[in-house]
């Protein structure tokens, strides 16, 4: 049996209220009036779709075993680096070993489903025993546009497997065609959009249909024998229309998300199939199709093991913590649309040594700290010296993972002078639970959220952007832990 | 075995620029108007110095690497100078390697020159080094500014002794509040007006809880000392003398940042810093001992919990001898009689020297309207670097006889 052994989802913490878009914007765009309800996911300033596909990728291995994994890869059209291997990024980032196969699907919004149907045949040619999939987009739009309001930020990740399998594959069917509805070249800041109408009536209207049928044919299964049909549409009306005229029904269809989250991009057929396995049954047949140049449609028959998924956030659990922003100029700003003065004081050098870089990857990366095997005390950063001052041994120590581990805060500040785009610069010392301790940025909180002793836990983060060399630099913050989802 | 620094050098003179925010003079001339004074205090002619010790911190701010910026700025006559830089404590540090030079019988005269030019940065505050403080750093490292680091201090130390934010908002502003008091009173200062505890309760917010007027002045200064041995001073014909009684350092080695018994709230270095200068200079009960301190007070929660590392209020009970006055200018142990970091400034390589001067000249009976009455010992402190991985200096220098 080859599918789905795990899920999981990221959605970042912040949300963007639309009718501020409206507010800022609608003398210039009163169209923008039709789309300003709802909520919209977006990063916050230390985020991005690399951020997020480690996030979804920690949240789906809840219960899984890593070692397990020998395939990596990443889907997304905003990825941080066009050549660097992001999907390497996020293997060092769960901390696997180094021989696993990484690959980065790219260029289109179907990347996630072709992504998706690579691995399972991946799985089931045997090459692969478990191959992480992760998808994740943080799209830019122009500002005052309906693009801005209709899309999300967000992840969601899967593991495809033979083993423990919780949503068997029945079978995918692909379709590609070079239908340019949009398009981004490749020295572009902006996607160019044609007439929505045609997306909608060409595009959408008759791409989905054709995919769809497709997979239905190659299982032989009629759309009165599908649970619940999910793929993304930009235009509400046109989603159901779609759905109807396949012959589903309006409790067969999953929403389109518009109101939560909006269109995450090529992460988000899988967020929707994330959100469906949360509640589905044994037995439940998901049909997944994405939108793209084509279209991938997927269907999934849920199994019995379902049932023994360790807790996980995913979608859900991610719509529960949320923070809601009026203010649309942050939203500008975090996402570098807004050309603000810094100050003299931002002007810093920031080029990355690469060959420390690499030395110190396990760190960086992996927030890999050492235990001494001498006196069992456990440290961040590993070093060649022990630093229990009774113990002081050399080379002693073994690598330990410090990411998952409950911590709390020991010291902390909330900095008004130090360069930030969410002042204050909260930042503090944290004291992991049996030991271990760091200084390190907090990220997804106010002033209000922190105090001596407030439970936090390490998220993977951007932590500076090189502007003049392109260049993103990842780290680990920590931010008030997650509720631990029942 | 070691018998430590006690009385082998003596302090034959000291110079100090105007403290502020010299527009108009670069690092080389501020070297110059503290050397100025120095020399002619000491008796000497420049020739006689055989060697010398250069501290700054932020050299590329203004004179760049190398010593070579003291010997070219004042011509030196070809004798060696070592630059040393060890963060807040790199003037004390300069003034350390000059009297090891003298106490080894090296040299008879040896110069301790610190000198910083901040305000050329081009913005507030300690300049921020980006990728130039070291890969490991940059990469690993909070977005922090030196109030953060500092403020973090005060978070600690509210939870371990449950303090209520306004009680040690209200002790921290009688810091600063002592602080002006003392250094409205000091001509060289930066910082010279008197300031109410409601002004500084209402200043803005820098990095919580630190306000505005919990933060020390960034200043341009010089501050310099020529030293020698006892014998040959009095061999000049010198009557007072200011003898050195002890100099230590302690720096972190990771414990308070990695290991995980640290609670945040004070300075391990200090503390053994301090208890190691007490043996040195024979002090058994610095509360009742020490005659005046100036300690680094960079913040003002820095110089609140110094004063338990310190051993002179103890733990957990700084706040109350504050609020009593035990350190303003009129109590027990007056601290800051200068001004301190708040009100004289912060030339980083000179604030060790600088604090030096003070105690020099308040033992000599030259402090002006700051005079305290019959001075015995004077303690420095330096604190550099952050809570939880710095560098202290403590030097206690007292009356020779």
């Amino acid at each position: 049996m080859v599918g789905i052994v795990s899920y999981g989802a990221y959605l970042p913490k912040y949300r963007l209220g639309r009718s501020c878009i409206m507010d800022a914007m609608g003398w210039l765009a009163p169209g923008l009036m039709t789309a300003a309800q709802g909520e919209r996911t977006f990063c916050n300033w230390d985020e991005d779709a690399v951020t997020m596909a480690v996030a979804a990728a920690w949240d789906c291995l809840a219960g899984q075993d890593r070692s397990k994994l020998d395939g990596v890869y990443i889907a997304s059209t905003s990825l941080s680096f066009a050549d660097r291997d992001n999907a390497s990024i996020l293997k060092c980032a769960l901390n696997l070993k180094d021989d696993v196969t990484t690959a980065d699907f790219t260029s289109t919004q179907k990347a996630g489903t072709s992504a998706l149907v690579t691995a399972l045949e991946a799985v089931k040619s045997g090459d692969k025993r478990q191959v992480l999939l992760s998808a994740s987009d943080a799209r830019k739009t122009k500002t005052a546009w309906f693009h801005e309001m209709w899309f999300g930020d967000g992840a969601a990740a899967l593991i495809l497997g033979k083993d423990n399998v919780v949503a068997e594959l029945l079978g995918a069917y692909s379709l590609s065609q070079d239908f340019v509805d949009h398009y981004r070249g490749t020295e572009g800041k902006f996607d160019y959009n044609w007439e929505e109408r045609w997306i909608r009536d060409e595009g959408y209207g008759k791409i989905i249909p054709l995919a769809v049928k497709g997979a239905l044919a190659k299982t032989g299964l009629k759309p009165t024998d599908i649970t619940r049909i999910m793929f993304p549409c930009l235009f509400g009306r046109a989603h159901w229309e779609i759905a109807k005229s396949m012959g589903f029904t309006k409790e067969q269809l999953a929403g389109n998300m518009h109101e939560e989250t909006g269109e995450c991009g090529v992460a988000h057929p899988l967020i929707m199939l994330a959100r469906e396995l949360e509640t589905a049954k044994p037995g439940d047949k998901l049909l997944v199709a994405s939108f793209g140049q084509g279209s991938d449609a997927l269907v999934f028959q849920v199994t019995d093991k379902i049932k023994n998924l360790a807790p996980r956030l995913a979608v859900s659990g991610h719509l529960a913590n949320s923070r809601t922003e009026y203010t649309y100029g942050k939203f500008l700003r975090f996402r570098e649309l807004l050309n603000t003065e810094m100050g003299i004081r931002a002007e810093v050098p920031m080029q990355t040594a690469l060959s420390a870089m690499w030395r110190d990857r396990k760190l960086i990366l992996g927030f890999v700290g050492g235990k001494c095997k001498a006196c069992g005390t456990l440290q961040i950063p590993k070093s060649n010296v022990c630093v229990k001052p009774e113990c002081g041994a050399v080379h002693s120590q073994e690598d330990c993972e410090f990411v998952g581990r409950p911590a709390k805060i020991l010291t902390f500040t909330s900095d008004l002078l130090a360069v930030s785009i969410d002042p204050p610069a909260s930042y503090g010392m944290i004291q992991f639970e049996g030991g271990g301790r760091m200084i390190m940025d907090f990220t997804d909180c106010t002033m209000n959220d922190i105090e001596v002793g407030v439970p936090m836990q390490v998220t993977f983060r951007k932590k500076y952007y090189d502007k003049d060399r392109c260049f993103t630099g990842y780290f680990w913050s920590a931010a008030p832990a997650f509720k631990k989802p029942a | 075995m070691a018998t430590g620094i006690r009385d082998k050098v003596a302090i034959l003179g000291m110079g100090c620029s105007r403290f502020g925010e010299r527009w108009d003079m670069s690092a080389q001339d501020l070297i110059v108007e503290a050397f100025e004074e120095c020399i002619k205090d000491a008796g000497i002619e420049k020739k006689q110095i055989q060697a010398a010790w250069f501290g700054t911190a932020f050299e590329s701010q203004h004179v760049g690497l190398s010593a070579l910026a003291l010997p070219m700025t004042l011509r030196l006559p070809f004798i060696p100078v070592t630059r040393v830089e060890n963060f807040c404590a790199t003037g004390t540090e300069a003034f350390r390697g000059a009297c090891y030079a003298v106490a080894s019988g090296a040299v008879d005269f040896a110069l301790a020159q610190g000198v910083e030019k901040l305000k050329d940065s081009g913005y507030g505050g300690l300049p921020n080094l980006g990728s130039n403080g070291g890969p490991a750093h940059f990469m690993v490292m909070p977005n922090m500014t030196a109030p953060g680091m500092f403020a973090q201090l005060a978070s600690a130390y509210r939870a371990k002794y449950k303090i209520e934010r306004e009680d040690l908002k209200n002790a921290l502003a009688h810091i600063s509040a002592k602080s002006h008091a003392n250094g409205a009173k000091n001509p060289k200062a930066h910082l010279r007006k008197a300031v109410t505890v409601d002004q500084i309760l209402a200043s803005p917010i820098i990095a919580d809880p630190l306000g505005l007027f919990d933060c020390c002045g960034v200043s341009d200064g010089s501050a310099c000392a020529i030293v020698t041995t006892p014998e040959i001073a009095k061999s000049m014909g010198r009557k007072d003398l200011v003898s050195v009684k002890a100099l230590q350092l302690a720096l972190s080695n990771g414990y308070e940042m990695q290991y995980n018994e640290w609670q945040g709230d004070h300075f391990v270095t200090a503390d053994k810093a301090s208890t190691r200068a007490y043996a040195e200079a024979g002090i058994k009960d610095p509360r009742k001992e020490l005659s005046m301190i100036e300690v680094h007070d960079c913040f003002s929660i820095t110089e609140l919990v110094t004063m338990e590392d310190l051993h002179i209020s103890p733990r957990g009970g700084a706040i109350k001898d504050v609020m009593d006055g035990f350190y303003d200018a009129t109590g027990g142990v007056p601290c800051q009689i200068d001004g301190g970091l708040k009100c004289f400034g912060h030339p980083i390589g000179a604030s060790g020297l600088r604090m030096l001067y003070e105690m020099y000249n308040q033992l000599l009976g030259r402090a002006g309207d700051r005079q305290l009455k019959n001075p015995k010992f004077g303690l420095t402190h330096n604190l550099g670097g952050m809570p939880f991985m710095n560098v202290c200096s403590v030097a206690i220098v007292g009356r020779y006889n």
